[in-house]
């Protein structure tokens, strides 16, 4: 199963909408072990088509080295369909060489939804796996949380001493 | 001394989970059949039969991308770091279709290359 905060799976699907009707493509890394993509990357199709897209080489060290120095590995790579359904297809699958990634597919050829896939790609072997959307509100695995300059939803009153 | 050779997952069957190996060769080529003497079949997956660099995998000396500075035939020198990264490419496309365009741009990117060391002259 792939868990990805609602925010980026937002960021993606404009993407690809802003790219439409060529293909968008991208990553979401995430610390190495933690199966969790935090910071999306939104890549160039140097392939500019509505019907292939392929990282530019230089822009794609720079982006791996980036998550080599951080100590992430690429969680999510993704890409749209712009004029077929969300399903990997024999190309997706004769390229996919990233073994540990969840390859998310957005499907931009209705004009008013998405539809969102994600599957695992492995030795040429598809398996689809469910999406789970996580509000960043209602996280499960969040302990703790920050408010930052906003005015307070609610007010600790006890800290007033009197 | 040797060339550091960066290896990504997908091609770690190949060298018993190492990320990073090393390898030595005046050129990309020497390299790869150098690395292969202890790595058996890495280089075919790099290699096509013909004798040219895969098209969907990405090979770099340092900072640079090989099909710029020759391929399987740029130079390398002693403390250069080699990165290998497989092409992140796909979509709607048919296969025979992303074929022909692959080789569509092998050849723009020889030419690009023989131009470019014919400038350099």
């Amino acid at each position: 199963m792939l868990s990805i905060d609602r925010s980026i799976v937002d960021a993606i699907v404009a993407h690809a909408r802003r790219d439409h009707p060529d293909e968008a493509c991208g990553v979401v890394a995430g610390p190495v072990g933690s199966d969790t993509p935090t910071r999306h990357i939104p890549m160039d199709n140097a392939a500019r088509s509505m019907t292939f897209y392929e990282f530019d080489s230089m822009e794609h060290l720079r982006v791996w080295r980036e998550m080599d120095d951080r100590d992430e590995e690429p969680v999510v790579i993704y890409h749209s369909h712009t004029a077929t359904e969300a399903y990997p297809s024999r190309t997706d699958v004769a390229f996919a060489g990233e073994p540990g990634a969840h390859y998310l597919l957005v499907s931009t050829r209705e004009p008013d939804t998405e539809e969102i896939r994600s599957f695992r790609i492995v030795d040429g072997v598809v398996t689809e796996e469910p999406v789970r959307i996580v509000d960043a509100g209602v996280d499960p695995h969040a302990v703790q949380s920050y408010m930052f300059g906003q005015s307070p939803a609610t007010v600790d009153y006890e800290c007033s001493g009197s | 001394m040797a060339i550091e050779v960066r290896i990504p997952t997908i091609l770690r069957s190949y060298t018993g989970g190492a990320k990073v190996v090393e390898g030595t060769g005046d050129t990309l080529g020497d390299l790869l059949t150098d690395l292969d003497t202890r790595h058996a079949g890495l280089k075919a997956r790099l290699v096509t039969d013909a004798g040219a660099l895969h098209r969907f995998v990405n090979v770099y000396v340092n900072d640079e991308d090989v099909r710029f500075l020759g391929a399987l035939d740029a130079k390398l020198n002693d403390g250069d770091s080699v990165t290998v990264l497989p092409a992140v490419a796909g979509g709607a496309f048919g296969f025979a279709a992303a074929a022909a365009i692959s080789q569509h741009r092998a050849a723009t990117a020889a030419v690009a290359a023989r131009r470019a060391a014919v400038a350099a002259r």
